[in-house]
């Protein structure tokens, strides 16, 4: 289809954005029972900003990024090959730690789902994963990653009941504060107002804005007004090639691509 | 068959049609509630027939019934203690062998294993589920029992147990309260409580594996997805999540299991030794509800059936109360969860 060392300069991209990146993606291929997913992608993904990957169905781009947790590595006959370089560590390297690696790099999926515990206890679950904390530290962190999800006014009566009592978007804002309370250093948002009513979205995307002051942000998204809304920077992905990657303002003004453009203005996908 | 158009104003058929339609969903609703009274007709009339077979019993002995161990035809004295015991013994070593394992089994089959395994295994289980239970008495009378006497029990007793072949007791009788007693026997078969139960055991693990399985493919895989995102090993994920999420479908397999090993017969009589005696050892033989009433029902007569009956009454009263146990154990989990 395209030239993909044509499509993206990693180079422009970090000086567009000015950014020194947090991660790295170098020469990535993913395969899926043989099934070639992901063809040679290359991006550097930039600190404290939101990276928003857009694209038709089946384009590659929740697959993506779940290389950069290696949450594909749960199944098998799975494949990665390349780089992704994180604070100049390989993480798709065997020995780089799975439980290290889930500590940095926090995952909200697209539907909420809260385990079948407390609110209380979703939250400080994936903590005793990490860190021992006494019963006074934890409580704080708990709040504190209630509070960072703008959650914690509508919960902190209602630690001790079950998550699955809340609504649709305050359940995805407790996942969320789930993922932060571990305080990763990226965190992996797929699609995560799929399953939402606007109101619940609008908190969401206004929740992306404030954490992207602490954390790298990349989000997967369909709508194309999320991705313009609320990323500095978009990548668009198409049949498992990343055709083009630049600051947000760029892709939907003046594209460089014509299949870029065909897509920003509804003509497939 | 239908009317010229025009000769039936379409509101009457309608009318006629709703009328018609409210008779049948009557009907159907009677029909559904018969359907699930049969099942408590059935049950209160089991219960009854037992409670008044065994009428003469509990009026000859009274509360005695329940807590007597003699059982003696010759005399016409009868007591409950030892079958009682011995069906909940059993029962009980057969769910502490099967649970772990059933869930082992479980879990590699939803969790771990190759797609190419998981169904040939799961098929595999459940055929073994269907195997009768007087194949497995077969079995363990004729190649379990005398495997366990010759290889297992010597090593049991001299190691655990306070009747040690040489006299000497070993640390773990020495220090460990109760283990002594568990496993000292003189008794030299095979056939007893703990064979009982480990038979039992193999029978029910199809039973309990199966729903395990089953349900465990029911947890959504991003809330699995979720949980390893947070760094979650497999381990956790099974223990902390998929557990949790099935509970009350894996405890009521749990009971499922469970009130097979409570009603075995066949497989149980072959290999418990049929013996009215209470003994501490798990190592001695014993006997349950049901293979004393099939051991001595066909000769009974009088105050020894009726004795009988009311041994089959208090396998009802025994099940019931597991069965309430396991309702009260999920509220209290439930309460837990904060639901």
């Amino acid at each position: 289809m395209t030239d993909s060392a044509l499509a993206t300069n990693p180079a422009q991209v970090a000086a567009a954005s000015a950014v020194a990146p947090k991660l790295t993606v170098r020469d990535l291929h993913f395969y899926y029972n043989g099934f070639h997913a992901l063809k040679g992608i290359n991006m550097d993904i930039p600190e404290k900003k939101v990276t928003a990957i857009i694209g038709p169905s089946g384009c590659g781009k929740s697959t993506l990024l779940r290389i950069f947790n290696r949450i594909y590595a749960i199944y098998p006959k799975l494949e990665a090959k390349g780089e992704i370089v994180l604070d100049g560590e390989n993480i798709l390297d065997p020995r780089y730690s799975m439980n290290r690696l889930r500590g940095k790099v926090g995952m909200v999926f697209q539907k909420p789902v809260p385990f079948p515990m407390t609110i209380f206890e979703n939250v400080a679950y994936g903590i005793r994963h990490h860190e021992k904390l006494s019963k006074a530290d934890m409580t704080g962190r708990v709040e504190q990653a209630l509070r960072s999800a703008a959650l914690w006014d509508e919960v902190k009566d209602k630690l001790k009941q079950n998550a699955l009592g809340l609504s649709g978007g305050q359940q995805q804002r407790l996942c969320i504060a789930r993922a932060i309370a571990l305080k990763p250093e990226v965190l992996l948002l797929d699609e995560p107002t799929s399953a939402l009513d606007p109101i619940a979205t609008g908190r969401i995307e206004q929740l992306v804005e404030e954490l992207k002051n602490e954390f790298t942000i990349v989000i997967v998204t369909h709508n194309m007004q999320q991705a313009a809304r609320c990323s500095d920077l978009t990548a668009f992905m198409y049949m498992g090639e990343l055709i083009e990657f630049d600051g947000t303002e760029k892709i939907f003004t003046k594209p460089g691509k014509k299949q870029t453009e065909d897509y920003i203005t509804g003509r497939f996908g | 068959m239908s009317a010229q158009p025009g000769t039936i104003a379409p509101s009457l058929i309608q009318e006629q049609r709703s009328r018609r339609d409210a008779r049948h969903e009557r009907l159907f609703r009677w029909l559904l509630k018969g359907c699930a009274l049969l099942v408590l007709a059935a049950l209160l009339g089991a219960a009854g027939a037992t409670l008044w077979g065994g009428r003469s019993a509990f009026a000859t002995f009274g509360w005695h019934f329940l807590v007597s161990t003699s059982w003696d035809p010759g005399n016409d004295v009868y007591g409950a203690l030892v079958p009682v015991y011995g069906t909940i013994a059993t029962s009980l070593i057969a769910l502490l062998i099967a649970v772990p394992v059933s869930f082992g089994i479980a879990l590699y089959l939803s969790e771990v294993a190759p797609a190419w395994l998981r169904t040939p295994v799961a098929s595999a289980i459940e055929l073994l589920a269907g195997i009768p239970s007087i194949i497995y008495g077969m079995w363990g009378l004729f190649i379990f029992a005398p495997f366990f006497a010759n290889h297992i029990k010597p090593w049991l007793t001299n190691n655990l147990g306070d009747q040690p072949d040489d006299g000497k007791l070993s640390w773990v009788a020495q220090h460990v309260p109760f283990v002594g007693k568990l496993f000292g026997s003189s008794y030299p078969f095979g056939a007893s409580i703990l064979v009982a139960g480990i038979v039992l055991a193999i029978m029910i693990i199809p039973f309990i594996s199966s729903v395990m399985r089953e349900v465990f493919q029911t947890v959504p895989t991003r809330l699995k997805e979720s949980a390893y995102a947070l760094g979650s090993s497999t381990w956790e994920v099974s223990w902390d999540i998929v557990l949790p999420y099935t509970r009350s479908a894996v405890i009521g397999g749990i009971f499922l299991g469970l009130g097979r090993a409570l009603g075995e017969t066949m497989a149980v009589t072959f290999v418990l030794g049929n013996a009215m005696t209470l003994s501490a050892s798990l190592l001695d033989p014993g006997t349950s509800i049901a293979s004393t009433i099939a051991n001595q029902f066909s000769e009974a007569s009088g105050l020894q059936k009726s004795s009988l009956m009311a041994l089959a009454f208090l396998l009802f009263v025994v099940t019931f109360f597991v069965l309430l146990i396991a309702r009260l154990m999920l509220r209290q989990l439930a309460k837990k969860e904060g639901s």
